[in-house]
């Protein structure tokens, strides 16, 4: 497996496709960005797909090429960690729409000569896991020993299960939901129409233009990153502490519209940061895939029926402070599972850290995931 | 199974292999973990202590973190051969929707609880005058969760009023089981086996 070109670190790959989109349309053909990490075993059996959240990428466990900063998830997966590359081969692909290096509307459109812009179809989440499904293939892989995701992550493993069930043996959703609510939906329109509301977007058509739509791309991270923190843990981390100025002098209201408050200073720089790499119109793209994204819809609006006669094992982990998919959405989940006779465990943790916690140190989380995933076998 | 408490390895001894069992107010799932270690049982376990399902859950078990007073109605109909409720009658709000849903879900259902009329008992709050307090049940009347104390003889009048049928029934004194003589006098712990009348 070592010589082989297509697993390690920062894979590139183009297949033929199509992915047959829920819109309808067909996508082809597409780009693939993805990395994987130890060794497929000799019956294969030994696969475990993570998937990333809305602004989360394929540098799961290593540097992240941009940033510089350790891959996303590290405090899960590493050696000795409960998802292992000694023991596990596991796999993160950069996700369709996003920016990354999959297809996205930054990539180049090879109909239009451009990149493909507005003309990039609108996709869901399920057509983010039929493309999953086709690097999968190319990389012969039939069976997932388990899928793992948090946030957006969680929402490909629960649609993963519901829509190949026979190829997952196991799924393990953190910080998720099974449909995204009216609030859900409000807070992710507040930060598309800052994007959209910025002149540089230019209707989407803005790669290559020295005017980058920055501005509305840091508004609407600033507000979805309210919604991945707590009160708690805001007021734990800033109260209402006054900003030091930069030329040093100790902080003081300024009676005018800098960022006074040290809150202000972290949302400013997290927003600032963040257009360094990622795209504006991915997140339209992905905002609007998870918008769009109810389990239930396709099966009449009953969620068990989404999971019938499913062999998959399930574990739900929500946190008592996530307030963007709080536990009520996960045990909605649980309760889908458990009148579809599935084999489900679901667990609250408490935590100060809001929907953010299953991304920081969370050791009651990794006991539980490693015990479920050597229940597996794993 | 010897490592069981006394109620929970009669249960055990009586499950027949390769059943499916939920098992409300697992705790941090021995006896799940018993049952599928040593009878290769299907368990499920639901729990309200978010420590002890975590517990559970690391070693390897399916358990949800739920409420038995309002999460049983979301399990389908007979979707197991046997619903064990051990140890938490007495401390949900309502036993007799509890007792229905555990025979709805379940073929036949384990109930165990402390008996209420055990002479001790009887003794600490006719002479004491007070509230017991026990090694059975040592919580006092503020801090306890055993909301509804319930005797042998209750119990059973209650299951016939039910119109379900006992199946089998065991009566522990200390860690030693004891014969139905005398029992809601002498008994600390019972155990039953019911079934759809």
């Amino acid at each position: 497996m070592n010589d082989d070109g297509r697993f390690g670190l920062d894979r590139r790959t183009k297949l033929l496709g199509p992915v047959k989109l829920d819109s309808g349309a067909q996508f082809a053909p597409v780009e693939f960005a993805y990395e994987t990490y130890g060794q497929l075993n000799a019956d294969k059996s030994n696969a475990i797909l993570i998937c990333h959240a809305l602004t989360g990428d394929q540098y799961l466990a290593s540097t992240h090429p941009v940033t510089g900063k350790p891959g996303w998830w590290t405090r899960l997966v590493g050696e000795g960690k409960p998802v292992d590359p000694d023991r596990h081969c596991i796999i993160c692909i950069n996700v369709l729409g996003s920016c990354m290096g999959s297809s996205g509307p930054a990539s180049f459109n090879p109909a239009s000569d451009a990149p493909y812009g507005m003309e990039f179809p609108v996709i869901t989440i399920a057509d983010m896991v039929r493309a999953q499904a086709i690097l999968l293939e190319h990389l012969g892989i039939e069976k997932l020993a388990c899928v793992i995701g948090g946030s957006m992550g969680g929402m490909q493993a629960l649609t993963w299960a519901s829509i190949f069930p026979e190829r997952v043996q196991s799924a393990i959703v953190i910080a998720s939901t099974a449909r995204h609510s009216a609030q859900n939906i409000a807070f992710h329109e507040v930060g598309r129409q800052a994007i959209m509301a910025d002149p540089n977007w230019q209707n989407g058509a803005y790669y290559g233009s020295v005017d980058q739509p920055d501005s509305g791309l840091a508004v609407a991270r600033m507000a979805a990153h309210i919604t991945y923190l707590s009160e708690e843990g805001l007021t734990q981390k800033f109260g209402r502490q006054l900003q030091d100025r930069p030329d040093g002098t100790k902080g003081a209201k300024t009676f005018g519209f800098d960022a006074d408050f040290q809150v202000e200073s972290y949302l400013r720089y997290q927003g600032l940061s963040f257009v360094e790499r990622f795209d504006a119109n991915s997140y339209l793209y992905i905002t609007r895939a998870m918008d769009y994204y109810d389990l239930a819809e396709a099966h009449g609006g009953s969620l068990a029926a989404a999971f019938k006669d499913t062999k998959t094992r399930f574990c739900l982990i929500s946190f008592d402070t996530d307030w963007l998919y709080p536990t009520i959405e996960s045990k909605r989940v649980v309760r889908a599972l458990n009148a579809a006779g599935a084999a489900a465990s679901f667990v609250e943790l408490s935590s100060p850290f809001g929907h953010d916690s299953f991304l920081l140190d969370a050791p009651e989380m990794n006991r539980i995931v490693d015990g479920f995933l050597k229940a597996g076998g794993l | 199974m010897s490592s069981l408490r006394p109620d929970l390895s009669i249960i055990a001894e009586t499950i027949r292999a390769g059943s499916r069992v939920l098992d409300v107010g697992c705790g941090d799932g021995a006896l799940m973990a018993a049952l599928r270690d040593q009878k290769g049982v299907d368990a499920r376990g639901l729990e309200l202590e978010s420590a002890n399902v975590s517990a559970a859950v690391a070693r390897g078990l399916a358990v949800v973190q739920g409420d038995a007073d309002t999460d049983l109605a979301d399990y389908p109909d007979k979707g197991f051969d046997y619903a064990i409720l051990s140890q938490t009658l007495q401390t949900t709000r309502r036993p007799d929707l509890v007792l229905d849903q555990l025979l709805r879900i379940g073929g036949q259902a384990f109930v165990s609880f402390p008996n209420f009329a055990q002479w001790k008992i009887r003794f600490a709050h006719m002479l004491g005058g007070r509230m017991p307090v026990t090694k059975q049940l040592p919580h006092r009347w503020y801090d306890t969760p055993n909301i509804h104390h319930v005797t042998i003889a209750d119990f059973k009048s209650f299951v016939a009023d039910r119109g379900y049928a006992i199946k089998g029934e065991w009566y522990l004194s200390g860690e030693k089981e004891r014969g139905a003589r005398g029992a809601n006098l002498l008994a600390e712990h019972a155990v039953f086996l019911l079934e759809r009348g």
